[in-house]
């Protein structure tokens, strides 16, 4: 078997005796009887060398369809990761540390989360960031409960946004107590007739998804001035990397900005870990939940970083915390930050106009194809829904040519192309569905 | 040092891209943004260089002794980082087909079972991604059940005063109000505070069990089988886990739901803050009110996947056989280390603990004027990384250790040797640990000064 032990079992003998005690069992005296598990009362299978476990989760992993082109997102996208994103936050002391608790042996990971802050602000155009929260779903519902006050209690969130989302923000709202109405979809974006009857005066927030979940891009900007003319907080769950071409958050006057971090450089990972951000106006600053790393100077007046504003957090304020949670995905937004780092600005543009580009090649092709068509009219980014007949067909026959196709949703399939794949990959898949419909 | 943005230089860059093979598209103007994000400009070497300034000012498991009461900082495997990178799990779509993910399913599977086994549980969920959201998760559960049932009256979650603080926290996020009980003197349940609390409107416990002081509550079963004579369910925080798993089963001490801290008790790595993994367990009868389609959802898709295989590879390791060994050695190390320091600082309670024990330096405090903050910021000297600082909140001036079993005797004996230095040290030079750390990275930073002129950013000015 595989131990991480090192004493003996003499030492440990040895140590027994140095506290009195001739076995284990006398150690654990306390446990009553009928719940102590004698030796080999556990039933599991016995413990294994190095090499054997790794033969044998290395063929669970074989299980597994890795496909050479994948043209599906739906919340999870296959953007490239350059080298230097998987290297860094390998490092053993990344990987291993804790949370920064004791700032004087912690400044690397305080600064890089200082650092990640930075980016993520100036991505989103908004004033302050958190360190991260568990991905973007619970920012979603995250910020619905930092929106709520006494009067205003009601969460709107439009049906175009991820399913996962919304299913998300309706657990958490169930949790408090409190009413999720979901804003109908019309013609595959957010209906703003729908929106404005909707927003009440006891709405406290809308959200709406940057792009949305068909791959639509929303009118944010006027979505924005009819959730502010009502006096609610505006929140949009935006793809990071959308962010490269369009409006950001702050453009488009939201109140809150989160999203689903895992384009920045997170592989797909079958859904995890990912990384939630989540950033607001200088206003609602100490409404924030999470941890949040600022700056500041140590006893010898240079400047240091630590955890602060932890007067919101649970550790301090118990039941009356806003929310529960304490830890963030500090790994995850140190890779989202060396994405960002590598990348730069020009570089996450390219990404966003390539993917953007090829996901409307792929549409334009398909749609030449008789029988496939576009579902929704309007500018999209790099998703779009088509109708086509024999959805099954098509996607078993693009799944023999190694090519994971687009991802059913209702009546058609949602399509997804980044800068990742090749325009020789398009046009193979396309040739498929050519001849699957033909 | 310097921050990344101070090291940008206009021009340097790194080459990733190819050109775009395709018609390039374009947004209308007014979709379009207005200015670019202010990202860093640099190239490979230089970001390298940076993360790795950055990494040497980290201090993790792999650099020394880290006994941080309550986290389980023990060692993490290696393996477990490659068969978490293995592309047949890394690359696959968290959507695709169900026949193209058997591998997936087999490792969550072969996870749950053997975790199910551990903790005497019938069901569980790997959907929430760190311990609070488990919490979240679990109590959601008992929520369900109750109002399944059409027992509306059920509002109280009872918290005992000893409690992690994201226990009332979390409660308070199912919308329960919290009840809290006061401790017994030994830091266990006080069977008269918790008969007194429980009744008609009592819709469960949160415990600890070993407590956060580190002892293990023998009125263990008459405590759930009160709550639950009360129509109440109990719900296990799996923090302290690491003390009993192999050695005696949640599920057998009465609790209905537990939640897991896959990367304290099971080796993966924190990631300075995550991602961790807070899968949660339950008995049959609250497996229907899992995360499902049709009912709750913490988060997207499938949790922290990855997480749970490095878990599932350290399962696999020690087995059986490990899986016991490894907490008995726990509370042996944490037992010795007590032990060690008793002739110089006084533990809070003078008995045998489990996997971790607290320090009451309040006596201490009073003699020498130094503090347990200081104690601790005295060790950063020596490379350890400080214990717990005041918590649990029942005991003051508290230090909290927890050793884990991935340490050897001879760094026990160190350690203890440097808490009867720093012992020493406040009798004869108490303004010099008032000063520590000394020669860390950076002095005692000014936390009220952050907490009222908040810079949360760089401001590129």
């Amino acid at each position: 078997m595989g131990s991480y032990v090192p004493s003996t079992p003499e030492q440990q003998q040895e140590m027994l005796q140095a506290l009195g005690l001739n076995s284990f069992r006398e150690l654990f005296s306390v446990v009553p009887e009928e719940m102590y598990l004698e030796d080999g009362a556990l039933n599991i299978p016995g413990g294994m060398s190095e090499l054997e476990v790794i033969r044998k989760v290395s063929e669970m992993a074989g299980k597994n369809r890795v496909f050479s082109t994948v043209l599906r997102g739906a919340g999870a996208y296959d953007h490239y990761i350059p080298s230097i994103v998987k290297y860094i936050p390998a490092k053993e002391e990344f990987l291993t540390a804790y949370t920064p608790y004791q700032a004087e042996m912690s400044q690397g990971i305080l600064q890089s989360i200082f650092e990640y802050q930075t980016m993520i602000c100036e991505l989103t155009g908004m004033d302050v960031s958190n360190a991260s929260v568990y991905d973007g779903a619970t920012a979603a519902a995250e910020a619905a409960a930092m929106c709520r006050d006494r009067k205003r209690r009601v969460t709107l969130i439009s049906a175009a946004a991820h399913p996962d989302t919304i299913q998300t923000v309706k657990t958490y709202c169930y949790g408090t107590g409190d009413e999720l109405r979901i804003v109908p979809a019309k013609d595959g974006k957010t209906d703003l007739q729908a929106l404005k009857e909707m927003l009440t005066p006891e709405v406290a927030s809308f959200y709406v998804q940057q792009p949305n979940f068909y791959g639509m891009i929303e009118d944010a900007q006027a979505i924005g001035e009819l959730v502010h003319e009502a006096g609610a907080m505006y929140v949009m769950g935006c793809n990071p990397i959308s962010l490269g071409l369009l409006k950001s958050p702050r453009e488009c006057g939201a109140d809150v900005a989160v999203g689903e971090g895992q384009p920045l450089g997170m592989p797909l990972s079958y859904g995890g870990p990912y990384l939630g951000f989540m950033c607001t106006t200088q206003k609602h600053m100490r409404k924030l939940p999470g941890r949040i790393v600022g700056e500041t100077v140590d006893s010898k007046g240079e400047r240091a970083y630590v955890l602060s504003l932890q007067a919101r957090e649970q550790h301090i304020r118990r039941e009356k915390a806003s929310s529960n949670i304490c830890s963030n995905q500090a790994l995850c937004a140190l890779t989202a930050g060396v994405y960002m780092a590598t990348m730069g600005a020009e570089g996450i543009a390219q990404a966003a106009k390539q993917s953007m580009s090829k996901a409307h090649y792929l549409a334009k092709e398909l749609c030449s194809i008789p029988g496939v068509s576009l579902k929704h009219e309007g500018e999209f980014f790099h998703e779009f829904l088509t109708l086509l007949p024999k959805a099954e067909e098509v996607l078993k026959a693009l799944e023999q040519a190694d090519i994971l196709g687009g991802l059913p949703v209702d009546d058609g399939i949602l399509w997804c192309a980044t800068e990742k794949v090749s325009k020789a990959q398009l046009d193979k898949a396309v040739a498929i569905v050519k001849e699957v419909l033909a | 040092m310097k921050l990344i943005f101070e090291k940008s230089a206009a021009g340097h860059r790194c080459a990733i891209l190819p050109p775009c093979d395709v018609e390039e598209v374009a947004l209308p103007a007014e979709l379009t943004r207005e200015a670019a994000p202010k990202l860093p400009e640099l190239n490979e070497t230089e970001i390298s260089r940076h993360y790795t300034e950055l990494n040497k000012r980290v201090h993790g498991v792999n650099c020394g002794f880290y006994p941080l009461g309550s986290c389980t900082m023990k060692y993490n495997p290696r393996i477990d980082e490659e068969t978490a990178a293995l592309p047949g799990f890394t690359a696959v779509h968290p959507l695709a087909p169900a026949h193209t993910v058997e591998g997936c399913k087999e490792a969550l599977d072969t996870a749950k079972a053997y975790l199910c086994e551990i903790t005497g549980m019938d069901d569980m969920t790997f959907q929430p991604a760190a311990g609070a959201h488990g919490e979240f998760t679990g109590v959601m559960l008992i929520k369900q059940y109750h109002d399944a049932r059409g027992d509306s009256k059920r509002r109280k979650i009872i918290v005992p005063d000893s409690a992690h603080g994201t226990n009332p926290a979390t409660a308070a996020m199912c919308g329960y109000d919290v009840v809290n009980i006061p401790s017994a003197p030994n830091g266990c349940v006080d069977l008269e505070a918790l008969k007194a609390v429980l009744g008609e409107d009592t819709a469960g416990l949160m415990l600890t069990n070993p407590n956060t002081v580190g002892i293990f509550d023998e009125n263990i079963l008459e405590i759930t089988r009160l709550v639950h004579e009360a129509g109440g369910l109990c719900y296990y925080d799996g923090a302290n886990l690491n003390a009993v798993m192999g050695v005696v089963r949640p599920g057998d001490m009465g609790f209905d739901c537990i939640h897991l801290n896959l990367h304290k008790t099971f080796a993966t790595p924190h990631g300075g803050g995550g991602p961790g993994s807070g899968a949660v367990g339950c008995k049959a009868a609250l497996a229907p009110y899992l995360p499902n389609k049709d009912g709750i959802r913490v988060r997207s898709f499938h949790g922290n996947f990855l997480v749970v295989i490095k878990a599932l590879t350290y399962l696999l390791t020690l087995g059986k056989e490990g899986v016991p060994e490894a907490a008995k050695n726990a509370v042996l190390n944490a037992n010795y280390l007590q032990s060690k320091i008793k002739g110089t600082f006084t533990p809070a309670f003078d008995r045998l603990c489990m996997h971790e024990f607290v320090l009451d330096l309040s006596g201490f405090k009073k003699e020498t004027g130094v503090s347990a903050l200081d104690v601790a910021k005295s060790l950063i000297d020596y490379g350890m990384h400080p214990p717990t600082m005041y918590f649990p909140l029942i005991v003051h001036e508290a230090l909290m250790l927890e050793p884990t079993e991935t340490e050897s005797r001879d760094t026990l004996d160190e350690a203890a040797e440097i808490f009867r230095k720093l012992f020493e040290l406040a009798k004869t030079d108490p303004d010099y640990m008032h000063a520590a750390p000394h020669n860390a990275q950076i002095g005692r930073p000014d936390e009220v000064r952050a907490a009222r002129n908040p810079i949360l950013r760089y401001s590129f000015e």
